[in-house]
């Protein structure tokens, strides 16, 4: 066997994270090699450094490739070389046409003008070489995920590829899809063309990688070979560490039955008959943390959207209760009414105003709250956002500053103190701590210990699985709009929820 | 740091416009005694500003709310005539009293509003296309009702809306004294407003504007107002026009920056969808901003209508580019969420002022749309230039 690629010692950083420290990966001539690992590990930046979305120069380590040493200054280059990434979003134009899709950029033309019947041919033949049977006229955007993600490596095989990267490509996928397009990996492998998959799927893996290579925060722990590769080993080597973070000391003291949520079900608000959520029931207790696992797109915000006022989903189905008592949360209004505040995971779209004062952020909730007779008390407006600012400590020379200036931190603190102003019995935090810095992250975690203590529940949706261990008093663990497990305190370890997901995935394989 | 570049921003960006504003009347002023024509602030011509741009300002004061919503209206122009037509039509022909007429009038521009406002909100049609529609069908709808003739010409009753003046009450007519007792009242009230924000201001821990400039634009303003009254009260008085302005403009004023409802407009343009997920029925504001749109519309149908004492079928052309320039003139953003009323008063002020003023110089309709398009252009890039800085 000879090695195509050898990425030696790769480390990136970006201000102030170190997401790649001295990575190492081989891939073989013809093989295809996995890359597992946490959300967040860093599997994706080592692609991107891969695939020139940063240029050489912009990390330390060298590349050889088929020999060489590969220096790639863009996409473009590396594509030029062979080396074809297609990524988790795919990035097809929906309104065009397959054929005017796969010559995207490389149109078949001369001097300009397009040769249609010449791009249809040729799409034909690249459409039969990955069995996808459609005209070459098909508009795009109305055939399935499946059949796109097929199209895209009918494009990565117009370009001449000889290192194939397909970022988790069945994430999205239904199960046939998923098995069309593992059989079409296999057939390209045999056709020569060297590939690398990305996934979480250990059933996949097992299927259709030769080696796999396990990383873990930003350091490559081991590659394995085929006979190797086990399900245990896998996991230990995905989350095997100790706690990276520090967690604010505090004592569960949970009271009685807060919130509940019982068979709650919802579909898809586009594809029709797309279950998203199934059958989920749960409860939190007041003074209570449960944490929410799961990979992304397991339907943890879908479903914490679809409680909140509906905000997800339709044909919504299920019960939830506060206090015991059913309540009706069919508009955000009344979920907030009814005492529930949901903090998205993206607060820039969908939690803050950016371009308003932090001290209209915080009212935005309960102008209500406010006001008199409808007329806003701009005082009170003022006074309470102040207060905010001292209480969870937002950084700002004024509740007058615009929240676009603030740090994410400081940001999520402002979406934070909009809920609070609702006084909320429920919280539901979906990935409190994304893009926040570490010490940002444990002033957030002290606040969620806060809350808790005020005899508020707390619902953390969270991927990172060390945050959730550190400060939940128990976890739900999420695979597939379905709730596969509950773990207390004292229960939870990464590897028993890694273990709750994989066999989950696996039973979905087997039945 | 921040904070205080963006509230001097935000201050040279509404004292920019007074500026600016004070800059064109003082230019034509000097333009119009150089031709040796006669003064240009005169009373008249003072009395003409309002009574021809009326329409405008309270076309813009509904455009307001549904640009910083996120929209457009580009039917206001054909539902103006067509209101005006069917306020001609039930004064002229059916003969109904103007106290009838007006509430009936504003009834069928809020249906028209309604109307629009139902595709836009609930469908989520882009407004541009659905008042792109209503801007034809209204217009057609005119010609409908018209049959392609004026009617007119209307009672005295109902022309008063739009040329009466205030009576005057004192009974001292040359000047006219309540307009002078008015004028005091309502710089006395500027002043009172303007100095009660300041001690908020300064209680919030706002960086407040500097002393100097405060008083100075104060001051401009006070006398402005008052060489105004004066001018106006030694002719024949406030225009009735006027009088209903100030009133919609403060009613306005407060309802933006003042209530819960109006606040909930500007997050909906800010973010529509951090604005839902905050528990704002995004889609009826929306809604109600189109509605409240029809009813300005009707009210400026009739007041074109009862000005010109004839409803035809070509009234309003334009008047919705005049209410949108005057919006984005007056600082609204493009995307909606921000802009404010007084800003959209002076923006259309400024449109009024050059319009009599390259009148009265003479200057041809050709070149006057051509400086009224740079102006516009002008106003937008000093916004963009400022928020780049």
């Amino acid at each position: 066997m000879t090695t195509l690629l050898e990425m030696r010692e790769i480390t990136k950083v970006f201000p102030g994270v170190k997401a790649l420290d001295r990575v190492s990966l081989t891939v073989e001539v013809g093989e295809i090699h996995a890359i597992c690992g946490e959300n967040g590990a860093g599997k994706s930046t080592l692609m991107k450094v891969l695939s020139g979305v940063y240029p050489h120069g912009s990390y330390d380590g060298d590349i050889t490739y088929d020999g060489e040493p590969l220096a790639n200054r863009d996409i473009r280059d590396s594509e030029h070389k062979g080396i074809i990434i297609i990524h988790q979003e795919l990035a097809l134009i929906p309104l065009l046409s397959i054929a005017e899709n796969l010559f995207m950029g490389n149109e078949v033309a001369t001097n300009g003008v397009i040769s249609w019947p010449m791009a249809f041919k040729k799409t034909e033949a690249l459409l039969r070489q990955v069995g996808l049977n459609e005209p070459p006229g098909a508009v795009v955007g109305k055939l399935g995920v499946g059949k796109q993600q097929l199209i895209e490596i009918a494009k990565a095989l117009s370009k001449n590829v000889r290192l194939l990267i397909l970022d988790e490509p069945t994430a999205a996928l239904q199960e046939a899809d998923a098995d069309r397009l593992l059989d079409l990996m296999l057939e390209l492998k045999a056709q020569g063309v060297t590939q690398i998959i990305i996934s979480h799927k250990l059933n996949e893996i097992s299927r259709v990688a030769d080696r796999i290579t396990v990383i873990r925060d930003g350091t490559s722990v081991s590659t394995l070979s085929k006979d190797e590769i086990s399900e245990d080993r896998i996991i230990r080597d995905m989350v095997g560490r100790d706690m990276a973070h520090r967690y604010p000391e505090r004592t569960p003291n949970p009271g009685d039955v807060l919130f509940e949520v019982e068979n709650w079900s919802c579909w898809h608000p586009e594809q029709a008959g797309r279950k998203m959520i199934k059958g989920v029931s749960l409860n939190v207790r007041k003074g209570e943390i449960v944490g929410i696992a799961g990979l992304m797109g397991t339907g943890r915000t879908e479903l914490a959207m679809s409680i909140f006022g509906h905000s997800y989903g339709k044909g919504h189905e299920g019960t939830v209760r506060m206090n015991g008592k059913p309540v009706d949360v069919t508009t955000v209004g009344k979920a907030i009414e009814a005492g529930i505040s949901y903090v998205t995971e993206d607060r820039k779209a969908l939690g803050l105003i950016l371009e308003e004062p932090i001290l209209r952020n915080i009212s935005l909730a309960n102008l209500v709250g406010i006001a008199k007779r409808s007329v806003l008390d701009k005082r009170r407006e003022a006074q309470v956002a102040e207060g905010y600012r001292k209480q969870l400590g937002i950084r700002t020379p004024g509740v007058q500053q615009k929240v676009v200036n603030l740090s994410g931190g400081n940001q999520q603190k402002v979406v934070l103190s909009k809920w609070l102003f609702t006084d909320p019995q429920l919280l539901i935090l979906d990935e409190p701590t994304r893009g926040i810095d570490v010490g940002a992250k444990f002033e957030i975690y002290t606040i969620m210990k806060d809350l808790a203590e005020q005899g508020r529940g707390v619902l953390m949706i969270s991927s990172e699985m060390p945050e959730l261990l550190g400060m939940c008093d128990r976890i739900y663990v999420m695979n597939e709009g379905r709730i596969v497990g509950e773990l207390g305190r004292d229960e939870a370890d990464q590897e028993k929820i890694m273990a709750l997901i994989v066999r989950d995935n696996n039973k979905g394989k087997v039945a | 740091m921040a904070d205080k570049q963006s509230s001097l921003g935000g201050h040279l960006r509404e004292n920019g416009m007074l500026l600016a504003l004070v800059a064109i009347v003082a230019l034509f002023s000097i333009l119009v005694s150089a031709q040796g024509k006669p003064m240009f602030l005169q009373a008249p011509n003072i009395t003409n500003i309002f009574l021809q741009n009326g329409h405008v300002i309270i076309l813009a004061l509904g455009m307001l709310l549904i640009i910083v919503s996120g929209h457009i209206d580009l039917s206001v122009g054909s539902v103006a005539a067509f209101t005006g037509a069917v306020a001609a039509y039930l004064t002229v022909d059916a003969g109904l009293p103007f106290w009838l007429v007006i509430p009936l009038t504003l009834i069928v521009g809020g249906l028209i509003g309604a109307a629009q406002g139902y595709w836009v909100a609930f469908w989520r049609i882009p407004s541009f296309i659905v008042t792109l529609a209503g801007m034809m069908v209204f217009r057609g709808a005119t010609l409908l009702l018209l049959g392609g003739q004026n009617i007119g010409p209307f009672p005295k009753a109902f022309q008063s809306m739009s040329s009466g003046f205030i009576p005057d009450l004192t009974g001292l007519m040359k000047p006219h004294g309540l307009t002078l007792i008015i004028t005091a009242l309502v710089i006395a009230a500027v002043v009172w407003v303007g100095l009660r924000a300041r001690a908020r201001d300064a209680e919030f821990g706002i960086t407040p504007e500097p002393t100097g400039l405060f008083w100075g634009r104060t001051a401009i303003i006070a006398a402005a107002m008052a060489f105004v009254g004066y001018q106006l009260a030694s002719f024949r008085g406030l225009p009735n026009v006027l009088v209903v302005l100030a009133i919609l403009i403060v009613l306005y004023a407060f309802f933006t920056e003042n209530t819960v409802q109006g606040r909930r407009i500007y997050a909906v343009g800010g973010n529509e969808k951090a604005a839902k997920l905050s528990g704002i029925r995004t889609d009826r504001l929306v809604f109600f901003c189109f509605v409240n749109m029809g009813v300005l519309a009707a009210l400026a149908g009739m007041m074109v209508t009862a000005r010109l004492n004839s409803a035809t079928p070509k009234a309003g052309t334009g008047f919705e580019l005049d209410a949108i320039a005057a919006v984005f003139i007056g600082g609204a953003s493009m995307t909606g969420g921000s802009g404010k009323i007084i800003g959209v008063v002076i923006g259309a002020l400024i449109m009024g002022v050059m319009n009599m003023g390259m009148s009265i110089l003479g200057i041809g309709i050709d070149y006057q749309q051509m400086i009224k398009g740079l102006v516009l252009l002008a106003a937008v890039i000093f916004d963009v230039y400022n928020k780049n800085k």
